[in-house]
């Protein structure tokens, strides 16, 4: 993105690149980069709510924080490698490659639905539902925020690939649509490893 | 691929003449006056809740309204009055209207965005009001308290919470695009340290609505678990934490005090000079200090919950913080005083507006380094003594330079000027009327009437019912007012461009100005607040030099 707003005098390839975006420099990638700073803001939030339960209000006799980890341990590397196909699909588009930035992009989405998959199994096979304890409910409300995003993130995946087809508005020279599912994809994934990092790890 | 611009709609669907303010406008200028105008709508309709409460008052029984009528009226009346009023009239209706004139941009960075963010508060405005005469509307007064606000029926409170997350997100869209526009969209050869001092202001207050927004929108989802699942996050019952939602609660709230009341400090830098005719004093220092209000504001939350079993570190450290705050406060303060130091002043009804602004609020500025202090705190906690200080801040500070700014932007909205007898009559009501209402509940916390509740001690009658003369003068003065904004429209003295002399960039143009802000190219403002300086140190028209758009060839 180049910033037409600080340059003090005019060139012909500025005031052409001020064209294409029909007047002043392309915004929308800072414009979402701000709000997923409100979004984790908003994460920000649960995890000190969740950090301070623990810290200050005990369980019932009985309930305890522990967790089965290979599951949630597969599925953070399902969504880590999931970020580096996204990438490889975002090099493939900038480079014009478009087979393969579809395909990167499909496997990246598929990567997501087995996260969301992993995630269903292991919510049925917990011995606690949503309202047996504080740690219950969090671990509910926390995983369920963040699995609301990677949904998100799937259907945006799979619109950006129907945007990428032959005649689409997603192209090498255009690649906002990509480029914008992919920050927050990353987005979603940093939000996980901190997540999993509190909620199972720690 | 191009970004919404708002030629493409002008020309093609987008209505014209007055329908436009009932449109989907892309036209910053129109969804600033949208806000306005919903904003005073909201604002008439919080004050009547006020009148109830206060004619409830005048008695010590509740005889007026019901106990529960009582509850449910406060909390639309603070609901109403801050989510509805304060916060979108002095960010979204000034900052859409002042921000892009001020870079030098012809609009907004995200016109669309802003056009969902103004549209997200008409329904959230219907849903809370009509709560009252559906469901029945929360009772737990807009801090939403658990266990109060689990405990309270159930329906009106969730009705509050939708309202309440869909302005929040009104918000913090809203913010997204202030801080694009003022970091992105500058005319070139304008830099940060030359913009006017709003830009600043409505900078900073968008940093605070980013961060500290969401996490209330956050805490309110968890609230609405314990109310529809019955979870227990804030329920003791259930072995969850009260404190929690206070402390995530004052995250975002002491910060929409300054969401409050930092637009408003803009905007009175911008009225100041051009009415003293002189420089702003200090600018730099005026910058620096809403930086560190930004940043000291981020970190002062606990200083609402001194009686809420905070530990002593806990209250040492909020103290402090708390107290440093008053430092930038006041180094604007006096920047404000030695700006009007030796000026030329015309005291006309926006200038009487400024400077109640700058009394009012260091009398609520006092009382608020008074009430950081624990020892008094714990005294007066829960008392109509922060109900009288909160009011001097938010309605002696904020609603007052709403005022001033009508009176000094009606010109450029309309093209026609308010008869300036009755802009006096409307502030002389408006400044006895608040301060008959509001300085006596600092008599009556000091004494322990506690807030929030519709009965008290008999003795407390006599000042009680002051405050409730102080509310009908409020009230009475709002009609010249309206009188004056309506019939002004149409029969007011004709303005033209600029009628006050002024430098900043808005009045550079015509009045009401073009769709796209200037004919022409945008004017390059370096000096905004050049009075009384020599001629030829300004470049209010810049001869050379571009805006961003010139390149498209839209002239």
């Amino acid at each position: 993105m180049t910033s037409l707003a600080t340059s003090g005098s005019a060139t012909a390839a500025e005031a052409a690149a001020a064209e294409d975006h029909g007047g002043h420099a392309d915004l929308r990638l800072f414009g979402l980069a701000t709000f997923l700073v409100a979004d984790g803001m908003t994460f920000a939030g649960f995890f000190a709510a969740y950090l301070t339960f623990r810290a200050v209000n005990p369980l019932p006799a009985g309930s305890t924080y522990e967790l089965e980890l290979l599951l949630p341990s597969i599925n953070t590397m399902l969504l880590l490698v999931s970020s580096y196909t996204f990438h490889r699909s975002g090099r493939n588009l900038l480079l014009g490659r478009m087979g393969p930035c579809r395909n990167w992009l499909l496997l990246t989405a598929g990567l997501g639905a087995a996260f969301l998959t992993g995630q269903m199994v292991e919510y049925f096979t917990l011995p606690f539902g949503l309202t047996d304890n504080l740690f219950a409910s969090t671990f509910y409300a926390l995983t369920g925020f963040h699995g609301l995003h990677v949904t998100l993130g799937v259907i945006c995946i799979l619109l950006v690939w129907v945007q990428t087809r032959n005649g689409g508005r997603v192209t090498s020279a255009d690649p906002f649509g990509l480029e914008a599912a992919e920050l927050y994809w990353h987005f979603v994934d940093g939000i996980w490893v901190v997540l999993y990092g509190i909620l199972y790890l720690l | 691929m191009t970004v919404a611009s708002p030629n493409d709609f002008q020309e093609s669907l987008q209505p014209q003449g007055w329908l436009r303010y009932f449109s989907f406008s892309l036209d910053h200028k129109v969804i600033g006056l949208q806000y306005l105008v919903t904003g005073f709508l909201f604002y008439f309709i919080g004050g009547a809740l006020a009148g109830v409460i206060r004619a409830e008052l005048t008695s010590p029984i509740s005889d007026f309204v019901s106990r529960e009528t009582y509850n449910e009226v406060l909390t639309l009346h603070g609901t109403v009055m801050i989510f509805l009023w304060i916060v979108p009239v002095v960010n979204g209706a000034f900052g859409n209207y002042l921000i892009p004139f001020y870079v030098g941009a012809r609009d907004m960075a995200f016109p669309r965005l802003n056009a969902v963010a103004f549209w997200m508060i008409p329904p959230a405005g219907i849903l809370l009001i009509g709560s009252y005469f559906i469901t029945g509307a929360a009772q737990s007064g807009w801090t939403a308290y658990p266990p109060l606000s689990i405990t309270t029926p159930a329906l009106g409170q969730v009705v509050w919470i939708v309202s309440v997350l869909l302005l929040g997100g009104s918000s913090i869209f809203g913010g997204i695009n202030f801080i694009a526009t003022v970091l992105k969209l500058r005319r070139p050869g304008l830099k940060l340290m030359q913009l006017p001092m709003y830009c600043w202001a409505m900078l900073g207050t968008s940093i605070l609505v980013v961060l500290s927004t969401p996490v209330l929108a956050g805490t309110l989802l968890l609230l609405s678990f314990d109310i529809v699942a019955h979870t227990g996050f804030f329920n003791p019952a259930l072995g969850g934490n009260v404190v929690v939602y206070q402390h995530l609660f004052w995250f975002y709230s002491h910060p929409a005090v300054y969401i409050m009341v930092l637009p408003a400090f803009g905007l009175v830098s911008e009225i100041l000079p051009i009415h003293a005719r002189k420089p702003l004093f200090g600018y730099t220092t005026m910058v620096y200090s809403i930086l560190a209000i930004v940043v000291l504001g981020l970190v002062v939350w606990a200083h609402h919950m001194f009686t809420s079993g905070t530990p002593p570190w806990m209250r040492l450290f909020f103290t402090i913080a708390t107290s440093f705050i008053a430092v930038p406060t006041g180094i604007k303060f006096f920047n404000w005083l030695a700006t009007l130091w030796g000026g030329k002043l015309a005291l006309n009804s926006a200038m009487l507006f400024s400077c109640a602004f700058i009394v009012n609020f260091v009398f609520g500025g006092i009382t608020g380094v008074a009430l950081a202090q624990v020892p008094f705190d714990i005294h007066v906690h829960d008392t109509y003594f922060v109900v009288g200080h909160f009011h001097y801040i938010v309605y002696g500070g904020t609603v007052f330079v709403i005022f001033a700014s009508v009176y000094h932007w009606y010109p450029k909205f309309t093209g026609r000027m308010l008869n300036e007898d009755l802009g006096r009559l409307h502030f002389l009501l408006t400044f006895i009327g608040f301060n008959l209402c509001f300085a006596p509940q600092h008599w009556l916390g000091l004494n322990g009437m506690p807030r929030r509740v519709a009965e008290y001690d008999p003795s407390f009658t006599t000042l009680n019912q002051i405050s409730s003369v102080g509310a009908l003068l409020m009230a009475v003065s709002s009609l010249p007012f309206l009188y004056n904004v309506i019939v002004s429209a149409f029969r007011g003295q004709v303005a033209g461009d600029n009628p006050w002399n002024a430098l900043t960039p808005e009045w550079l143009t015509s009045s009401p100005p073009p769709v796209e802000n200037w004919i022409g190219e945008a004017p390059l403002v370096q000096h905004p607040y050049g009075y009384g300086v020599d001629e030829d140190t300004l470049s209010v028209q810049a001869a050379t030099g571009r805006d961003l758009w010139s390149g498209a060839g839209r002239r």
